[in-house]
């Protein structure tokens, strides 16, 4: 293959695992595209970065990235993230998974590694609903918003993700759509060269089971929706950046702070002597 | 190779089950734990989350045992060796993860401390309730080794069996305590590290390039990459081909699941281990393991006081189990009495393999104590009728 015909990002992706098994108009390979873009700036070496997702549409994001990629068990992506990063912590670590892999059955995995400070890069992909179980209703899902398991509609209050990731204790907290290709890319290099729990939210479409069911249009009528209904605050208190059905979209970096990692905390606490052994 | 000086408490002891395993882990090169506080197996990662910052090790303490289980496994691909430790509810928990280390053949010791169940049942209590769900709790085809140890002394023993047969099988090893064994304290020798052997992990020797990460070599089992090496290693708990990536067909089906099960079972006359007691002349075979074991030696000692000929053989592997020579004792012997802390578990293991040759007996117990001994004899005496 002539390199000039090459796309810098196939360096990044098991091409003979193509075609993927994702939709037209998904947006998880947007993301996974802004990934391998994010992971050429970043200037890591690819043989040094870990990728682990859990079970769902999101969860095959591992499969497809030629990286060492592991596909786990439902929900169970940070634990396994956990093992591998406190065995191997010249690894960068990135949990790449679904709203619901992360936060309702994972859903204690995350506030724990956050609260830890783990040392491992959290990106969601919040597509609002259970995709490749045939579009069930999630811990995300919006107020109102029709799903199979919710045929009148939602009646459960969904999680705002960055007010639980930042009040459980991550370091950086984002939200993007996948309409804004670069602005993800962006908060991809910057976690990857951040160390501490961070974690990016990115908006999603699954126009076959979220966007049909709500009549809500096909992939590009989900980018107008995102375009015309995004606001950009940088900054933005997390308790105010709730979604709701078909309502505006807070988007960009809510929180970048610095404290100690796990790894580094427990370094410098095991260096005391033991009490009560 | 050899165990490392560093972690090997070497000399002689007067520790309990629970310290023994903890000892034993570290003498087997375990450098990483994760575990949930679970009555009564508790105590081995408090030792461990001593011990294991001057060996180099860590211990954390998960959230759940979901993730206590998990965490094992990421930090077997990171390049640790690695294990949990549980008791029945938290074993409950783990049984996915069993499956996806069987799946994945990523080396790990799954230890449970066996308390009375079901559910909470007797947290402080013995039980031996769990002796089925080590071989067949998760869901799906697979083939799982478990060790069952007797005494303080076998659980620092064992445990560095479990280790080493986890690494040569590529396979989750389930260590089958119960709560008498890991609170009995006894003395525990521990040897030099130089006569501890330890079995390294298959690592592969070819480059990247060449590496499919679930080729198995002759002996059915693949080698292993560690992450961070570049070898890019896809690993998932999909139905999977050579290269590790998901393949949905029945014929890659049968040929990875039908290898996980082989590579086991083609070699469960090497890996299984017993001990025998008086069986020589026996009439009557005891099977028993675990304190159990140990318990049923007052009863044979009473049979034999009244002319009774009987023996006992005691697993020491339980899976897989010792299949031919159950078979030759069914031959010699007119019944075989399975004693046990359940309702009937190994028994029925027992009575497949006597296949009718020899009368199968059960004396049962709900756990919560060991067995009388004159409970045990009554059946000694009608079994030898």
């Amino acid at each position: 293959m002539s390199t000039a015909q090459m796309n810098p990002v196939e360096n990044f992706l098991r091409m003979d695992r193509m075609p993927h098994i994702w939709c037209p108009g998904c947006g998880i390979g947007t993301t996974v595209n802004c990934f391998a873009r994010a992971l050429v700036q970043s200037k890591l070496l690819p043989d040094k970065v870990a990728i682990v997702s859990g079970i769902g549409c999101t969860g095959r994001v591992a499969g497809y990235l030629r990286l060492d990629s592991f596909h786990t068990t439902h929900g169970r992506a940070i634990p396994f993230a956990t093992g591998l990063k406190l065995a191997n912590p010249g690894l960068t670590v990135v949990v790449y998974s679904g709203d619901g892999d992360l936060f309702a059955i994972g859903g204690n995995h995350f506030i724990h590694a956050a609260r830890r400070n783990l040392d491992i890069k959290v990106i969601c992909v919040n597509n609002f609903i259970y995709g490749m179980t045939g579009g069930q209703v999630g811990p995300t899902t919006p107020l109102g918003a029709v799903a199979t398991t919710s045929p009148y509609g939602c009646f459960e209050r969904p999680f705002n993700l960055p007010f639980l990731a930042e009040s459980s204790g991550a370091v950086y907290v984002a939200r993007w759509t996948a309409y804004h290709v670069r602005h993800i890319a962006q908060s991809m290099v910057e976690i990857l060269n951040k160390r501490g729990f961070c974690f990016l939210e990115i908006i999603s479409p699954c126009p076959t089971l979220y966007q049909r069911r709500n009549k809500l249009g096909d992939g590009l009528d989900a980018m107008r929706y995102y375009k015309q209904k995004s606001t950009v605050k940088n900054g933005a208190n997390t308790k105010e950046v709730e979604v709701n059905f078909g309502g505006d979209i807070i988007v960009g970096k809510f929180v970048d702070i610095e404290r100690p990692t796990l790894a580094g905390a427990m370094a410098a606490q095991l260096s005391k002597s033991p009490e009560n052994v | 190779m050899k165990a490392d000086p560093k972690s090997v408490l070497t000399g002689v002891h007067f520790i309990d089950g629970d310290q023994a395993c903890c000892e034993g882990a570290l003498a087997a090169g375990a450098n990483f734990a994760a575990g949930y506080p679970i009555t009564p197996s508790t105590e081995i990662v408090e030792r461990f989350a001593s011990r294991a910052p001057a060996a180099g090790g860590v211990f954390l303490q998960m959230e759940d045992e979901l993730a206590s289980s998990m965490a094992i496994l990421g930090a077997t691909w990171g390049g640790a060796k690695a294990f949990t430790v549980t008791s029945g509810p938290g074993f409950s928990l783990m049984m996915e993860h069993i499956g996806y280390a069987a799946m994945t053949e990523t080396p790990c010791v799954f230890v449970d401390v066996q308390r009375g169940g079901p559910s909470t049942g007797l947290p402080t209590l013995p039980g031996q309730g769990d002796m089925m769900q080590a071989r067949w709790g998760s869901h799906g085809d697979y083939e799982v080794i478990a060790l069952c140890p007797n005494s303080p002394q076998e659980c620092f023993d064992l445990m560095i069996d479990a280790f080493n047969l986890s690494e040569q099988f590529r396979t989750p090893v389930m260590f089958m305590m119960d709560e008498c064994v890991g609170h009995m304290t006894e003395k525990v020798v521990i040897p030099s590290a130089d006569e501890i052997e330890i079995s390294p992990r298959r690592y592969t020797s070819v480059p990247p390039s060449e590496y499919l990460p679930f080729r198995a070599g002759p002996d059915g089992i693949p080698d292993m990459a560690r992450a961070g090496e570049g070898y890019r290693t896809e690993v998932t708990g999909l139905t999977h081909d050579e290269h590790g990536y998901p393949a949905m067909d029945w014929k890659s089906q049968h040929k990875l699941v039908g290898r996980l099960v082989s590579k086991i079972r083609d070699n469960a006359n090497c890996i299984a281990r017993w001990e025998e007691h008086a069986l020589e002349d026996a009439d009557v075979a005891v099977v028993a393991y675990g304190i159990t074991s140990r318990v049923v030696g007052q009863a044979i000692e009473m049979a034999r006081e009244e002319g009774l000929r009987v023996g006992l053989l005691r697993p020491v592997v339980i899976w897989p189990f010792p299949e031919k020579r159950v078979r030759e004792l069914a031959k010699q012997v007119r019944a075989l009495v399975v004693v046990e802390m359940n309702y009937g578990q190994i028994v029925h293991e027992v009575e497949r393999c006597a296949a009718g040759l020899a009368r199968t007996l059960l004396v049962g117990h709900g756990g919560g104590a060991v067995h009388e001994p004159e409970n045990i004899l009554q059946i000694l005496r009608e079994a030898a009728r």
